[in-house]
């Protein structure tokens, strides 16, 4: 019996059902339905992070020029906000340089050494729950630990130690997850080559995982960008109007290299005009500073991402 | 499937295996080819395999020849793909899966936890099912092994690339982008033959092939059993086939595996490929290379 006869004989006899029947109309319905709602939340997505750039962008038109940022600050003049834009890197570069390392390293070992066990179980739920802690609360702790307990008063140091407090969880989390997508083919093609497991971490696993290790240093990065209740009591609010960039000395509170100075940054700058400010221009720099603030942080995740795909293509190489 | 005629006229087709059969009556699951000893390239001796407290594979011994083709087949869930790992260790990679029994590579047991995996794999390399080479360019992906090991010569390196494309016959379709195109940028039947490049660049003595065209076009296909029958001269191939022409083909040796009441695999028989297509010993076997079951 040839196949299209065993179809045909399971059927009663009859008129054949047209084409363009309504048997399916339901679930096309459906079909289409789904189609227009997830569209909807892209757009949606699309449309609220268009509108923020736009509305800054507006907002700051005339306010952002030259003198804005590396002007000198008064209370009549707009601008001068080159000292906390400076803090605002420098924190992200302090943070970073802490948190990246180590979240890469927790995340190799939870993707690739550890087991399931109590253990790690313990550690994926002390992750989520620091994580979820409300950052005012990481901040408190900041203030108590670094600030008074080991007498580092307000300090980038103290807030890049806060802010890696916050931040690690999830760059280790999200460093687990990057190796984890990983195809296991991959690691078994390298190690049935006669690789050591090392070798096929840094060879094969971790330029795989490049893609999703951007993607945490870029979350990580935003949160060190936009945090401000957590440096509050921390880092302190406390900039003067100029640094003075050529001084290297780490041990001068004035150098703006040092880390154990107070050290405002762009965000909780804006906290504290928005909040207390008092000057003419307030509303102005307000708007001129977020607008720079946004611009920033595009340009770090674009950033991140070419750079990504430079060393990605590098470690692969050789 | 009725193809008795074309395996005896592939069977006639076939150099005469340098094998010696002894036993013919022999039980089942006993080796009825004894070759001399030295000539034993890898061998198990009653290896059992368990996933958990789950037998996968049961009391399984069989010899390979030096510079032979040993073909496993049989039906899905016998065994035959965790019973080629244990040759070169890629069990390990699995919690929970313990090899019990000997498995010797010139005499040696591997099994033996002193072994060094890393030096195991890079004498006995492996080509999976699926094509699987790395992101990389042709030339890395030849070049991983040596890189692994140590080599960054780049004389050298040029060299060993060149010759192991040669040798997979791949080298004339790659040659003019071998840094610039991507492994992946390739057919599938390209991607399987730069992964037996890849292997070969590692210089070992066995290569273990898991289904390697059973995810490609019958003109690959043939391109890798023509390739694995010149190969034959130089290493020892243990090939895992769901095709039973291809295992007619190529291999010197075939061993049938099926399952066990309680879905443990084992070996029903091995024997010259020419005889176990045509006169094989055991009704199971003769049962499924007829199409009957499996």
């Amino acid at each position: 019996m040839t196949a299209s006869a065993e179809r045909a004989s399971g059927r009663p006899p009859g008129p054949k059902p047209s084409l363009k029947g309504s048997a399916a109309r339901g679930s096309i319905l459906a079909d289409r339905a789904a189609t227009a709602v997830l569209w909807g939340t892209g757009v949606l997505v699309l449309a609220i992070l268009g509108g923020i750039i736009v509305h800054f962008a507006v907002a700051a038109w005339g306010v952002v020029s030259p003198s804005f940022i590396v002007g000198d600050p008064s209370d009549t003049e707009l601008g001068g906000i080159l000292p906390v834009l400076w803090n605002s890197i420098y924190m992200l570069g302090l943070t970073m340089f802490i948190a990246v390392p180590v979240g890469i390293l927790g995340g190799i070992y939870m993707a690739e050494y550890a087991g399931e066990n109590r253990v790690t179980s313990a550690i994926r739920f002390a992750e989520e729950a620091i994580s979820s802690v409300p950052s005012i609360v990481v901040g408190l702790f900041g203030l108590i630990l670094f600030v008074d307990n080991f007498r580092w008063g307000f300090t980038a140091l103290s807030g890049a130690l806060a802010l890696t407090f916050f931040n690690l969880p999830l760059m280790t989390r999200l460093a687990e997850q990057a190796l984890r997508a990983v195809p296991q083919d991959e690691r078994s093609a390298s190690l049935a080559l006669g690789a050591t497991k090392w070798q096929t971490i840094r060879h094969v696993v971790l330029p795989l995982a490049i893609p999703g290790l951007i993607t945490g240093v870029i979350l990580t990065a935003g949160r060190v960008f936009g945090e401000a209740a957590v440096l509050l009591f921390t880092s302190g609010i406390g900039t003067p109007p100029h640094y003075d960039f050529t001084d290297f000395d780490l041990g001068n509170p004035a150098s703006p290299w040092s880390p154990l100075r107070p050290a405002t940054t762009l965000s909780v700058y804006i906290w504290k005009l928005n909040s207390e400010g008092l000057g003419v221009f307030k509303n102005q720099i307000v708007d001129g500073s977020a607008a720079i603030l946004i611009s920033m942080v595009l340009t770090f995740n674009l950033g991140a991402r070419f750079l990504g795909r430079l060393l990605s293509r590098r470690l692969t190489a050789a | 499937m009725n193809t008795g005629d074309e395996m005896s006229v592939a069977a006639l087709h076939m150099e005469p295996p340098v094998i010696r059969r002894v036993d013919v009556a022999a039980p089942a699951t006993a080796v009825d080819i004894v070759a001399r000893p030295e000539d034993i390239k890898i061998a198990t001796d009653h290896v059992s395999i368990s996933y958990g407290t789950r037998v996968a594979v049961r009391d399984v011994s069989l010899n390979v020849q030096d510079r032979s083709i040993l073909a496993l087949i049989g039906p899905s869930g016998s065994g035959k793909s965790t019973f080629l790992r244990c040759f070169n260790r890629m069990n390990d990679l699995i919690p929970g899966a313990t090899v019990r029994g000997a498995v010797t590579l010139d005499g040696e047991n591997v099994t033996d936890p002193d072994v060094s995996v890393v030096e195991l794999r890079r004498r006995v390399g492996m080509v999976f099912q699926r094509p699987n080479p790395f992101p990389m360019s042709i030339f890395e992906n030849v070049a991983y092994g040596p890189r692994r090991r140590g080599l960054n010569d780049k004389r050298a390196l040029d060299e060993l690339v060149e010759t192991s494309l040669k040798r997979a016959a791949l080298w004339d379709e790659v040659k003019d982008d071998l840094r610039r195109k991507s492994g992946l940028a390739l057919s599938g039947g390209q991607q399987q033959r730069l992964c037996i490049a890849r292997v070969l660049a590692t210089d070992p003595e066995v290569i273990l092939m898991d289904e390697p065209a059973s995810a490609l076009d019958p003109v690959s296909t043939l391109r890798i059993e023509e390739l694995m029958r010149e190969l034959r001269e130089a290493y020892t191939i243990v090939i895992v086939t769901h095709n039973m022409q291809q295992a007619a083909r190529v291999s010197d040796v075939t061993a049938f595996f099926t399952m066990a009441e309680d879905r443990a695999g084992y070996l029903v028989e091995v024997g010259p490929t020419g005889r176990i297509f045509t006169r094989p010993n055991e009704r199971l076997t003769e049962d499924y290379i007829s199409g009957r079951f499996g």
